[in-house]
């Protein structure tokens, strides 16, 4: 069944995936746990920064999000290097920000908060918006990819 | 003290299972949104063992008076759909698949590449102020 999956799916790594997953689990885990607050990423950004008027303290908010560049830092020094690419061109990074930035913030939520805390806690908010943006996400790639 | 150690630990496990992942690969994001194309379906499976550990932490949540480090447990509301969640939901999913990003993988990227994610960045604060200005 293992060798099955890697032919039909060569470029996928199902156990890097789930340990990172458990690695990200834990720390949305720590966050409730300890602060009492949803590990979500863009509400923690726009609060860090001053472009939210709820949420935790901004100390707390800005010590989260530095601390994401410093656990992808210290993988990519100690265990392995990471490869990342990332578009070539500058406009689906400026326009694709800028829907992200607003969606998010308009949608309360991305990934981090709908996706991995408010799916487990089985929020019906957060499976609504969980299937929405995957949903325009796959389509947004299938026109991007194969249809224009 | 305890919560500011607490909120730098979290940040940087999440930043580490974000690079063990591989999901601060915006060409490995975009190729799991890719479902007519070579798809990838890692992130499925960090979604999987994301789920593991919060499923516990939710249990243990409905046991707790309070958390270890703060005075109340600060939620969001679970109900209630409405047009707004779903418009922003939609517009996310379109700028997630226009750049394989969303906000915690560009973020994890300054250490990685500080140049393309800064412009990210950049872009994604642009579209939050404009959120705030619209007072929407």
């Amino acid at each position: 069944m293992i060798a099955t999956f890697t032919q039909l799916y060569p470029q996928a790594a199902p156990l890097a995936g789930l340990a990172g997953g458990l690695l990200i689990g834990l720390a949305a885990a720590l966050m409730l746990l300890g602060l009492g607050r949803i590990a979500g990423i863009s509400g923690l950004a726009a609060r860090a920064l001053g472009l939210a008027d709820s949420g935790p303290p901004r100390a707390i908010a800005l010590l989260f999000i530095a601390g994401l560049p410093l656990g992808a830092w210290a993988v990519a020094r100690f265990a392995a290097p990471i490869p990342v690419h990332f578009p070539n061109a500058n406009t689906p990074l400026l326009i694709g920000g800028v829907l992200v930035g607003f969606g998010t913030r308009l949608g309360s939520g991305c990934t981090s908060g709908h996706g991995v805390c408010g799916l487990s806690r089985l929020s019906p908010r957060s499976m609504v918006a969980t299937a929405l943006f995957m949903g325009s996400g796959f389509a947004t790639v299938a026109l991007l990819e194969h249809l224009l | 003290m305890k919560a500011r150690l607490l909120a730098l630990a979290s940040g940087m496990l999440f930043g580490a299972g974000l690079a063990v992942s591989g999901m601060v690969d915006p060409h490995r994001v975009h190729a799991f949104l890719d479902l007519f194309g070579h798809w990838d379906p890692t992130l499925a499976f960090v979604m999987g063992g994301a789920m593991l550990p919060m499923a516990l932490a939710w249990r243990w949540r409905a046991k707790s008076q309070k958390p270890w480090a703060a005075e109340t447990f600060s939620l969001p509301a679970t109900t209630g759909l409405d047009r707004k969640l779903a418009a922003g939901a939609v517009l996310f999913g379109i700028g997630w698949g226009i750049s394989g990003l969303c906000p915690g993988p560009a973020i994890a990227d300054l250490a990685l590449n500080p140049a393309r994610a800064g412009l990210f960045i950049a872009a994604m604060l642009i579209g939050m102020a404009l959120h705030r200005l619209s007072r929407l």
